[in-house]
């Protein structure tokens, strides 16, 4: 009996000494790769609180942005479903605002297609929002279907405005309404104030659908309603919103006069590196393809550890208005 | 019961030494990485070192490697590219520290390093010697032509932590029937010591011949990695912590729209990595707005915590 029980006692104790040491030995192996294989998240972004990240935290608390994109049923695939899969997702609320209601989701305005309703279109996109969305924000912008925006930069813009004021801000153009008014391919944005009174001009008939042209009109309807254009431009003078993509500015040109597209500015515009802000906006006809190539221009390639010349928020002079 | 005990303990000493005689026969444990398995590769790679290995780095080490990380940029322009010549020379090519344009034959308009040689091969091989001769304390070497746009940052970012006396040639690696290579327009990347080792080997007409080989006219990238195949150099695939390519033929658009069409649901993540290296196949106007692109467009309050800084260049205006 002793016997073999000495005998099951030596199998087990090979057993137990040939699976404890396998293990050991395994666990050993683990540890020395992973130190050497480690997976990193290839964008690798800290929520360390610095100066920027407190301040963009704290702003959209009160800097809720709506977004509404002025579309319809012809583009949904080929334009706006992309602005829904890139920069669409950034903002507070989004509607797609459309001639009909779809499960995109659009909302249907009960005006039809063509170029000549899109005045009324944003009547009715802004009565809807008035009537359904005002307590869902404190910003209110428009944007076509073929516009990129960078939410956070726009949010950045508006953080030294106050929403409760009657004001409106994007690309400001010169002609036809004496404040000057906002390219509407660029986006432009309505603070709350601004909103409840464009609704109020349509009702008490101080705002009529005087012309086909939306940012024209618009722009008469919100001097009409004293609501004050503000300056978008950065510390540096440089804009933000753009009316047209990144290769119609930022090209280097030898002195000329002012090429057409630039032929309405209400500013003095630059052309060349020093067009454009860091923090840029928005940009206008940018379609499909484009839309994921600002976004990982935007948000994803990035030069390793390079110190980014404009800081607006460090005190130094090389920061100085122009 | 002591003699229960001790068959016990028998046992598992047998146990133990079992195991440890198989494992060094290293045919039985999983756990241990079979040797063959490297060789079966289709190429070598080259990935970037990971954020914790940086970590653990002191600040005398970093300061090491940002000296020892500089770049000796060698750009093979001719008249007939002028426009991308001025592009390069405009953009990217201020984030070497040091940026040598080699042309071949020289133009009124921008001043290069004239090799007089209209053959590519003969004159690649006297750019490369020039530079190697005149590299002072740089240990890094980047060729491309002005075609191809380059992040310096994130070149620098992927050899960090290589040894520029070990032999290294890294790119965007392509094979060729036996032939590992790394294609020229994505750039190539040479330590010191591969470059030594072909300066070297330039001197032998049967392993690396002036003229190229006789028969047929193989192309400078390939006539390249034959050369260095012989100093014992091989080409590497450089990429990033995720696998994903670091140099590109291509433009950002072409790949995103690839992307579109094989990803549709996962556009930018299926293109490229935000750690890229190259790009090429843009326009001399492109190249301006991917500078803007690079080292200018951003969203306001994303900050990163990168081990190095790196400086803007003196002078210029375009980052």
């Amino acid at each position: 009996m002793k016997h073999i029980t000495s005998q099951l006692l030596f199998i087990t104790g090979v057993l137990l000494g040939f699976l404890s040491l396998h293990s050991l030995m395994f666990s050993w192996r683990n540890v020395t790769d992973r130190e050497v294989n480690r997976q990193v998240p290839q964008h690798i972004h800290t929520v360390i609180p610095g100066e920027h990240r407190e301040a963009a935290a704290n702003l959209s608390q009160s800097t809720r942005i709506l977004c509404w994109i002025l579309t319809g049923p012809k583009y949904l695939q080929s334009r706006t479903k992309h602005i829904k899969e890139t920069w669409a997702r950034r903002c507070d609320k989004v509607l797609y605002m459309s001639s009909v209601k779809t499960d995109f989701p659009t909302v249907g305005l009960d005006v039809d297609e063509g170029r000549e309703n899109l005045y009324w279109k944003t009547i009715r996109a802004f009565q809807y929002i008035h009537q359904n969305h005002l307590d869902e924000a404190e910003w209110f912008l428009k944007a076509d279907d073929d516009t990129f925006v960078v939410v956070e930069n726009l949010r950045h813009v508006l953080s030294k405005y106050d929403p409760e004021k009657p004001l409106y801000l994007g690309r400001r153009f010169r002609p036809f309404v004496q404040q000057g008014y906002m390219s509407g391919g660029a986006g432009y944005v309505l603070s709350k104030e601004a909103v409840k009174r464009f609704v109020r001009g349509f009702k008490s008939g101080e705002c009529t659908h005087f012309s086909d042209i939306e940012d024209m009109a618009l722009g008469k309807c919100m001097e009409t309603m004293k609501v004050d254009p503000a300056d978008s431009r950065d510390l540096k003078g440089r804009q933000t919103f753009h009316p047209f993509p990144p290769d119609y500015y930022v090209v280097r040109q030898p002195p000329r006069p002012r090429p057409w597209f630039l032929i309405y500015e209400y500013y003095t515009p630059t052309e060349g590196p020093e067009c454009c802000s860091d923090f840029i906006v928005s940009f206008h006809y940018i379609y499909a393809v484009q839309q994921y190539t600002l976004e990982y221009f935007t948000y994803h390639l990035r030069p390793y550890g390079y110190k980014y010349r404009y800081n607006p928020d460090s005190q130094t002079k090389n920061n100085a208005p122009s | 019961m002591l003699a229960e005990g001790s068959s016990f303990m028998k046992g598992m000493l047998l146990g133990g030494l079992f195991c440890l005689v198989l494992s060094l026969l290293g045919s039985f444990s999983p756990s241990f990485e079979s040797n063959t398995t490297e060789d079966h590769h289709h190429h070598h790679h080259v990935k970037a070192a990971s954020k914790d290995e940086l970590k653990r780095l002191t600040d005398t080490q970093m300061d090491e490697l940002s000296q020892q990380v500089r770049v000796y940029c060698v750009i093979m322009v001719q008249p007939k590219v002028l426009v991308y010549w001025a592009t390069a020379k405009d953009t990217w090519s201020k984030h070497c520290d040091q940026a040598v344009f080699y042309t071949s034959e020289s133009s009124k308009a921008l001043d290069a390093v004239n090799l007089s040689e209209k053959d590519d091969w003969t004159r690649l091989r006297k750019a490369l010697k020039h530079a190697y001769d005149n590299a002072g304390e740089l240990r890094w070497f980047f060729l491309a032509r002005p075609t191809t746009f380059a992040i310096i940052e994130n070149l620098k970012y992927l050899i960090l932590t290589k040894d520029p006396s070990e032999p290294f040639y890294i790119g965007h690696a392509m094979k060729s029937g036996e032939l590992d290579y790394v294609e020229y327009e994505s750039g190539i990347v040479l330590s010191y010591e591969a470059l030594k080792r072909l300066v070297h080997v330039f001197q032998d007409e049967d392993k690396c011949p002036e003229r190229g080989r006789a028969l047929w006219k193989l192309s400078e990238e390939k006539q390249l990695a034959i050369c260095l195949k012989f100093t014992g150099v091989f080409a590497e695939n450089g990429e990033d912590s995720q696998g994903k390519g670091l140099f590109n033929s291509k433009s950002v658009e072409s790949l995103i729209s690839d992307s579109l069409s094989n990803n549709p649901t996962n556009v930018v993540e299926g293109c490229c990595s935000d750690m890229a290296v190259t790009f090429s196949g843009m326009s001399p106007n492109q190249m301006q707005v991917m500078m803007f692109g690079v080292y200018r467009l951003r969203p306001y309050g994303h900050d990163f915590h990168d081990s190095l800084i790196f400086h803007p260049p003196e002078g210029s205006d375009n980052d």
